[in-house]
C-alpha cells in the first residue's frame, strides 16, 4: 500500500472503512497500481480478501506484493486470501477434462450470467462457522478487471447483476467492501464499457480515476488521479467532494503531489 | 545464474528450482530471483537458455524481437510469456517484415518455432526469411548508407547547430556489443536452407487443418481459432515448454508467430462487418492464448489488420488483452507520401503499449515520435526529425501543412499517459 494514498483517502489499515464499494477507473493509462495498493492495504488490515484476477497471473501480484510488503503465498496458505486466477481456469476449461468444476462457465457459452462466479465469491467470503474465520476483520472482494468480462462475451447487464449481488452480500450482509477496476472509455468507442462504468459510478461511494495528463507524456509525472467521494450512506445529502492529484510511480512506491508541484519542477 | 520468467515453475521452499512433473494445476506458481552471487549456482540448476537475457531492471527473462532498435524501444526485449501485437500497416508490407525478423531471430538463437497462417503456407514463409549479417558486414552497411547521403550535401558538419551534431539518432548498442542478444539481418538475401532446418519448426496452415469438424471443446470460438489453440496447447505440453517434462535438461523457448489474425481468412468477420457475428471470438482467443503463454516458456507475435476493423471497441479490447502493442503506419499510397516532411522515411511506428510485468512500472522509452525506413538491406527505426523548411516560397499554406502533420505525430505517443487535446506550441 502507498502511505501517501492512505493519507489522501483518510484511511489507515488500523481502522478501514466498511460497507463501501470503491470503483477504480483508468483512462488511457494503466491503473493497476491502484489494484496493488488495495490488495496490500486490505491484507495488512487483516481482512479476508477474495481476489478475482482475470488479467494477470498469481506470480505477478505476488512479486509486486512483496515489494509492497505483503506475502501473497503466506496469505493464501493461512486462508486470508482466496485467489481466483482467471487465466489458469480458462485454460483448464478449454483443455482440461470435463469433471473440472467450472466457475468460469460463462466462457463456454455466450449470453450467460455470472452466477457461478458469484457463488464462488459467496462461498469464499461467507464465514464458515469454524473458529479461525472469525479472526479476520471483514471480507473484501477485489476484482481486476471487469472490462475483460465484456471481452469474453458477457453482457454488461450480466456484469452489473453480478456486482449488485456481490454488493448485497459483501457490503450489506457481511459488512465488507468491494473494489473493482473498470477501463474508462468514450461512449463512441466502446458503448458497453461506458454503460458499465456509468452504472457502477452511480453505485459507488468512492471513485478513483487514473488518467493521463492532458498535455501528453511526461517522464516525471505519470498521470493524474481524481478522487471522488460520494456520500451515499449519509442520511443527509452530503456534497460530493473531489480532489485531483498527480502521481509518479516508482519501483516500490507511488508519490502523490498537487497539480503542477512535481518535485522535478520545483 | 537464475533468471526470472513470468512465473510458472513451482518453487520449493528455498531449494532447487526443479519444476514439478505434470504442470499440475494446484502448483504454487513462483520463480527464482536472480541469486545474489550469480556465479555460485547454489541450489538452482537452471542453465541460461540460448538467446535470452534477464532484464536489467527486474530480472525478467527477455528474448529479442529480431530488431535491436525495436528491442531498445520495448525496454530491452520481449518478456517471455507475453504477447506482441503488431497492428498492420495498410498493405501488410512492413508488418510482415517485422514478423519475419522475429522468426529469423528464433532460428538464429535455436528456439523452436510454431508458425500459423491462413493465407500463406508456413514453409513458404520460412523460405523468405532474411539472412543474418555478421558484425563487420553491418558496419560496412551503415557506412555505405551514410556515405550515400553525404554525397548530396555539401556540409556534413553543422555550422550553426553544432551542438546537435553529437546527438545520437537512436540509442544504439551497436553490433559489436558483448551480449549476443539481438542480431542484424540482410533483407535482400535469404536465409540458408541448412540454417532453417537446424531448428524444429511446427506449422499450422489453416486450409489443411480445417477439413475435419471439431470434436473438441470449442467455447463459441470460430473453428479456425479452436483448432489453433488446441494445436498450440498440444505442442506446449508435448514438448515440455510448460515444465511438464522435467527430465529434459536443456530448456528452450517456443516462438509462436500467427499471421493476420482476425482477417476473414480465419473465418472471422470483425474486419468485414460493423456489427459482426463473431464479436467475441478473437478476444476470447487472445485471452486463452494469454493464459497459455503465461504458463509456458514461449513468446508470441501476432499481426492483426486493425485498420480494417470498423468497430473501435474491438480494437481497444484487443489492445488491452495484449501485452506489447506496436502499430505501423506506412506512407504508401497515402496523402503523406507527397508531403515533403516525410520524404526520408517510409512510415511511422507507434509503440502503443508496454507491459508492466512483475512491477509497478514498465520500461518506457523517452522517444515518442518514431519513424522507420527500409533501406536496401536493413530496416531502421529512427527518431522522426522535421527537415528545415527550405522551399523557395515559405508561404502560409505550407506552414499550415506542417502544423497539421505535426499534430498527427504526438497523438500517437504516450505509453504512460495520453492527453485528449493537442496543444500546438
Amino acid at each position: 500500500m502507498f502511505p501517501e494514498l492512505n493519507n489522501l483517502l483518510n484511511v489507515s489499515p488500523e481502522k478501514p472503512e466498511q460497507g463501501t464499494f470503491t470503483l477504480l477507473c483508468n483512462n488511457k493509462t494503466d491503473g493497476s497500481f491502484l489494484v496493488h495498493h488495495f490488495l496490500s492495504f486490505y491484507l495488512k488490515a487483516n481482512c479476508k480478501v477474495c481476489f478475482v484476477a482475470l488479467l494477470q497471473s498469481f506470480s505477478h501480484y505476488n512479486i509486486v506484493g512483496q515489494k509492497l510488503g505483503v506475502n501473497l503465498i503466506a496469505a493464501r496458505d493461512r486462508g486470508q486470501l482466496v485467489f481466483l486466477e482467471g487465466l489458469k481456469s480458462t485454460v483448464e476449461i478449454l483443455f482440461g477434462s470435463e469433471e473440472q468444476p467450472n466457475t468460469l462457465k460463462f466462457f463456454r457459452e455466450s449470453d450467460t450470467d455470472l452466477k457461478s462466479l458469484f457463488e464462488l465469491v459467496h462461498k469464499a467470503l461467507t464465514p464458515s462457522g469454524d473458529g479461525d474465520a472469525a479472526s479476520w476483520k471483514f471480507p473484501v472482494l477485489l476484482v481486476d478487471d471487469l472490462s475483460v468480462l465484456l471481452s469474453l462475451g458477457v453482457r454488461a447487464v450480466a456484469v452489473l447483476d453480478f456486482i449488485q449481488s456481490c454488493r448485497a452480500t459483501v457490503c450489506w450482509q457481511l459488512k465488507g467492501n468491494v473494489v473493482a477496476l473498470v477501463h474508462d472509455s468514450d461512449k463512441t468507442e466502446d458503448e458497453e464499457n461506458a454503460l458499465l462504468m456509468n452504472a457502477l459510478g452511480h453505485q459507488s461511494s468512492l471513485i478513483l480515476r487514473a488518467e493521463g495528463l492532458l498535455t501528453g507524456f511526461c517522464k516525471d509525472v505519470h498521470g493524474q488521479l481524481k478522487i471522488l467521494w460520494r456520500g451515499l450512506q449519509q442520511p443527509k445529502a452530503e456534497q460530493t467532494r473531489s480532489l485531483i492529484y498527480q502521481y509518479k510511480i516508482q519501483d516500490k512506491n507511488v508519490t502523490f503531489f498537487a497539480k503542477g508541484l512535481s518535485p522535478a519542477v520545483l | 545464474m537464475a533468471a526470472l520468467t513470468t512465473g510458472f515453475y513451482a518453487a520449493s521452499k528455498g531449494g532447487a528450482g526443479d519444476p514439478t512433473a505434470g504442470g499440475s494445476s494446484g502448483g504454487k506458481c513462483s520463480f527464482r530471483r536472480k541469486s545474489p552471487a550469480p556465479g555460485s549456482g547454489g541450489g538452482v540448476r537452471w542453465r541460461s537458455i540460448a538467446g535470452t537475457r534477464p532484464s536489467v531492471r527486474n530480472g525478467q527473462l527477455l528474448v529479442s524481437a529480431g530488431l535491436p532498435a525495436l528491442d531498445q524501444l520495448l525496454g530491452g526485449g520481449l518478456a517471455v510469456g507475453t504477447l506482441l501485437l503488431i497492428e498492420e500497416d495498410k498493405y501488410n508490407i512492413y508488418s510482415n517484415l517485422l514478423f519475419k525478423y522475429f522468426l529469423a531471430e528464433g532460428i538464429v538463437c535455436g528456439h523452436t518455432l510454431l508458425l500459423a497462417s491462413a493465407k500463406e503456407d508456413p514453409d513458404d514463409i520460412l523460405q523468405e526469411l532474411p539472412e543474418p549479417l555478421h558484425d563487420d558486414k553491418y558496419k560496412k552497411e551503415l557506412d555505405e548508407v551514410s556515405s550515400h547521403k553525404s554525397q548530396g550535401e555539401l556540409d556534413i558538419s553543422m555550422k550553426i547547430a553544432w551542438r546537435y551534431q553529437n546527438l545520437p539518432k537512436m540509442e544504439q548498442d551497436g553490433p559489436g556489443s558483448s551480449s549476443r542478444f539481438g542480431h542484424y539481418y540482410d533483407v535482400s538475401k535469404r536465409m540458408s536452407q541448412e540454417m532453417i532446418h537446424s531448428v524444429k519448426c511446427h506449422r499450422f496452415f489453416l486450409p489443411e487443418e480445417i477439413t475435419s469438424l471439431p470434436n473438441v471443446e470449442s467455447c463459441a470460438l470460430t473453428h479456425g481459432y479452436t483448432k489453433l489453440l488446441h494445436s498450440i496447447q498440444r505442442i506446449i505440453s508435448e514438448e515440455g515448454f510448460n515444465g511438464s517434462c522435467p527430465q529434459k535438461k536443456q530448456k528452450n523457448i517456443l516462438r509462436i508467430g500467427i499471421q493476420s489474425l482476425g482477417s476473414p481468412l480465419w473465418g472471422d468477420d470483425i474486419c468485414c462487418a460493423d456489427t459482426p457475428e463473431h464479436l467475441h471470438s478473437l478476444t476470447k482467443f487472445l485471452y486463452v492464448l494469454r493464459g497459455l503463454l503465461r504458463m509456458s516458456l514461449s513468446t508470441c507475435i501476432i499481426t492483426v489488420p486493425s485498420h480494417l476493423i470498423q468497430n473501435k471497441a474491438i480494437t481497444a479490447r484487443i489492445r488491452n488483452l495484449s501485452d506489447t502493442v506496436v502499430g505501423l503506419e506506412s506512407f504508401l499510397g497515402g496523402e503523406k507520401e507527397a508531403n515533403s516532411l516525410y520524404k526520408d522515411f517510409h512510415g511511422l511506428i507507434h509503440i502503443h503499449q508496454i507491459p508492466r510485468l512483475n512491477s509497478l512500472i514498465g520500461d518506457v522509452s523517452d522517444m515518442k515520435d518514431l519513424a522507420f525506413k527500409l533501406q536496401r538491406k536493413v530496416f531502421t527505426i529512427e527518431r522522426l526529425h522535421l527537415p528545415p523548411d527550405l522551399s523557395d516560397t515559405v508561404s502560409r499554406s505550407s506552414k499550415r501543412d506542417l502544423v497539421e502533420s505535426a499534430k498527427q505525430l504526438s497523438l500517437g505517443c504516450s505509453v504512460m499517459a495520453g492527453g485528449k487535446e493537442h496543444l500546438d506550441f
